[in-house]
């Protein structure tokens, strides 16, 4: 554990992102441990909010997660169909606890999204805590803390952040 | 302004079952001017739930309207509406958006108010004349009109508007009983949803209080529960009604395959679960008989109170408003509402459910969105194709939850104070 390095977290993260990009849930789903957690809190919550006593955005168990991911590889999942397009930057990726078998990583996030001719800036910052496996990382939380105030003017999260 | 236009808003022939509504209405910027003077002007808008400020002093800012108001509990423990403007020069007051606060200072030059609105004290007193803070123009303005209703505390610009109980006319019966699920009040839960959708914002109003798109357009909401619930047979389908609550208010009333934290057990819940779920039911029953407490628990609600508050009382509890910026954007505000005294697990399964269909990031509200923005670039046909048809079950004696009556409900209000006088082409405005 204590010889991950931060390149070693980058290349994990940039690889979630590609993957993505390019709209290869099912895939990014492996990328995740059977207990995890995805979560985005709203915008007027402390960030270590809980999503038991608090309204949340998102609170995916594993078990939804995998549930949204079956969602939206549907023709019927309205909001993205067709898929939208997306650019993710990932950066600024700190690795800001080590613990017995797991990390804690931030990295900040701008993600565009076109659909339709529209084009939405959605940014923040994800907090991780990645799990170390014999085969590489992985992600046992992400919370993704959104910048700015609401959904404005983006609107929904109908991708993953 | 629609008298010289040659196109009525809406088209109305109940004998031959025709309700159609113009297009344009969604499109036109007279249209959107004027609906700020006759509908937004004039009626009881949602400002906030009673909850949200528990102690003296909390306070949140909130926009209504396009007006920026401070609603605020000053310390006495009133409740307080306050438009958000310095009577000295204007500028906003409050720039924080919630917080607790003995007083209010102006950053510009310095005017201290209080919790009440009034004038405390403001640099350079010696300027002024004497008795110049006991001046009622020397206080924040309170809002013309600021009534509650079991906690909803609504706001109205229009000082001569009738009284909040009267206007909220059959409405009133289904927020008691949503109210009545429990006898320890209700409390809006923190995390404010706060979104928007490029869209017209009646379109939302009809969304609202839309049983009719649930199958196609929640498909793979309706999916995932099939494979979470036994009980999809008693479904969408045929289970209620839909009701004309006057004054444009509607509901939808039905039974649904989802659980419902009061009080309607799925067996995703579990043993556990189950006698939570037959507490909080036996409970009612004691307090309610058997009639009202089935009610209560186990059926469902989306609440429309005109023009643009929504409480759906189903998988959870919501309150959502939105305003029009645009003819085609719209900025919407939703809370989770929740008894007081509910258990930590029916608070967790309560929040669980809630964001399973509901909210931006949900597993439906996002469909809807697509749906309302595509129906406004449908408009964009609108010179040519005039007309929406809502007539679905025009002319039952009863009609049917997934029928489209509380549509016409909303709209036969709308128009009514939109154009007051029956305009030339208008045939009728009979729902």
């Amino acid at each position: 554990m204590q010889s991950v390095t931060r390149t070693d977290v980058e290349d994990f993260l940039f690889n979630e992102a590609e993957l993505l990009d390019q709209w290869r849930l099912p895939e990014w789903l492996t990328l995740f441990t059977e207990d995890a957690r995805y979560e985005v809190p709203c915008t007027d919550l402390p960030t270590d909010a809980s999503s038991d006593t608090n309204l949340f955005y998102i609170a995916d168990d594993r078990m939804r997660l995998g549930e949204r991911v079956k969602r939206l590889m549907k023709r019927t999942a309205h909001a993205e169909f067709p898929h939208s397009k997306t650019s993710r930057i990932v950066g600024n990726v700190r690795i800001h606890a080590r613990h017995a078998d797991e990390i804690d990583v931030t990295s900040v996030f701008q993600t565009l999204r076109t659909k339709d001719g529209v084009t939405d800036l959605y940014f923040g910052t994800n907090k991780y805590r990645l799990a170390l496996r014999d085969d590489g990382f992985r992600i046992r939380e992400k919370r993704c803390l959104l910048g700015g105030e609401g959904l404005r003017p983006s609107g929904r999260i109908s991708i993953v952040l | 302004m629609n008298a010289e236009h040659p196109q009525p808003a809406l088209l109305v022939n109940p004998a031959q079952r025709i309700f159609k509504v113009a297009r344009r209405n969604f499109v036109d910027p007279e249209i959107f001017k004027a609906e700020k003077e006759k509908i937004f002007d004039r009626s009881w808008l949602y400002l906030g739930h009673s909850s949200e400020l528990p102690k003296p002093g909390d306070f949140v800012t909130r926009k209504v309207a396009g007006r920026g108001i401070l609603f605020t509990r000053d310390s006495k423990g009133q409740l307080r509406a306050l438009l958000n403007t310095c009577p000295h020069r204007g500028a906003q007051v409050c720039r924080e958006r919630k917080g607790n606060a003995k007083s209010f200072q102006c950053f510009y030059h310095g005017w201290v108010f209080g919790a009440d609105g009034k004038l405390r004290s403001q640099p350079g007193e010696a300027s002024y004349p004497e008795g110049f803070k006991g001046r009622d123009t020397s206080n924040m303005q309170p809002v013309p009109r600021f009534e509650t209703y079991r906690d909803f505390n609504f706001i109205s610009f229009d000082g001569n508007i009738m009284p909040l109980v009267d206007y909220l006319a059959g409405a009133k019966e289904y927020l008691d009983v949503i109210c009545d699920q429990t006898d320890a009040g209700m409390s809006i839960v923190a995390g404010s949803q706060e979104y928007s959708i490029r869209a017209n914002w009646k379109l939302l109003t009809e969304n609202s209080i839309d049983g009719y798109h649930a199958a196609t357009t929640h498909a793979t909401y309706f999916d995932i529960l099939m494979s979470s619930t036994d009980n999809l047979a008693t479904g969408m389908g045929g289970g209620g009604y839909g009701y004309d609550l006057g004054n444009g208010h509607a509901v939808l009333e039905y039974g649904a395959p989802w659980g419902r934290p009061v009080a309607q057990w799925i067996p995703g819940w579990g043993e556990a679960g189950k006698s939570e779920i037959e507490r909080i039911y036996d409970n009612l029953v004691q307090r309610h008989g058997e009639a009202r407490a089935e009610r209560i628990a186990r059926k469902n609600r989306n609440l429309f109170i005109f023009p643009n508050l929504v409480v759906n009382d189903i998988m959870a509890l919501t309150v959502r408003t939105y305003f029009p910026m645009a003819p085609d954007y719209m900025v919407i505000n939703a809370w989770a509402l929740a008894p007081n005294d509910e258990s930590a697990w029916a608070r967790k399964y309560r929040l669980n459910n809630f964001l399973e269909f509901l909210g931006p990031g949900g597993f439906a509200t996002p469909d809807d969105a697509e749906a309302l923005e595509h129906c406004q670039r449908g408009f964009e046909n609108s010179k040519e194709a005039l007309w929406n048809d809502i007539s679905k079950g025009m002319g039952k004696e009863k009609p049917h939850h997934d029928d489209e009556l509380q549509m016409r409900a909303f709209w036969t209000q709308w128009n009514k104070q939109m154009f007051p006088a029956p305009a030339s082409g208008i045939k009728s405005v009979a729902a």
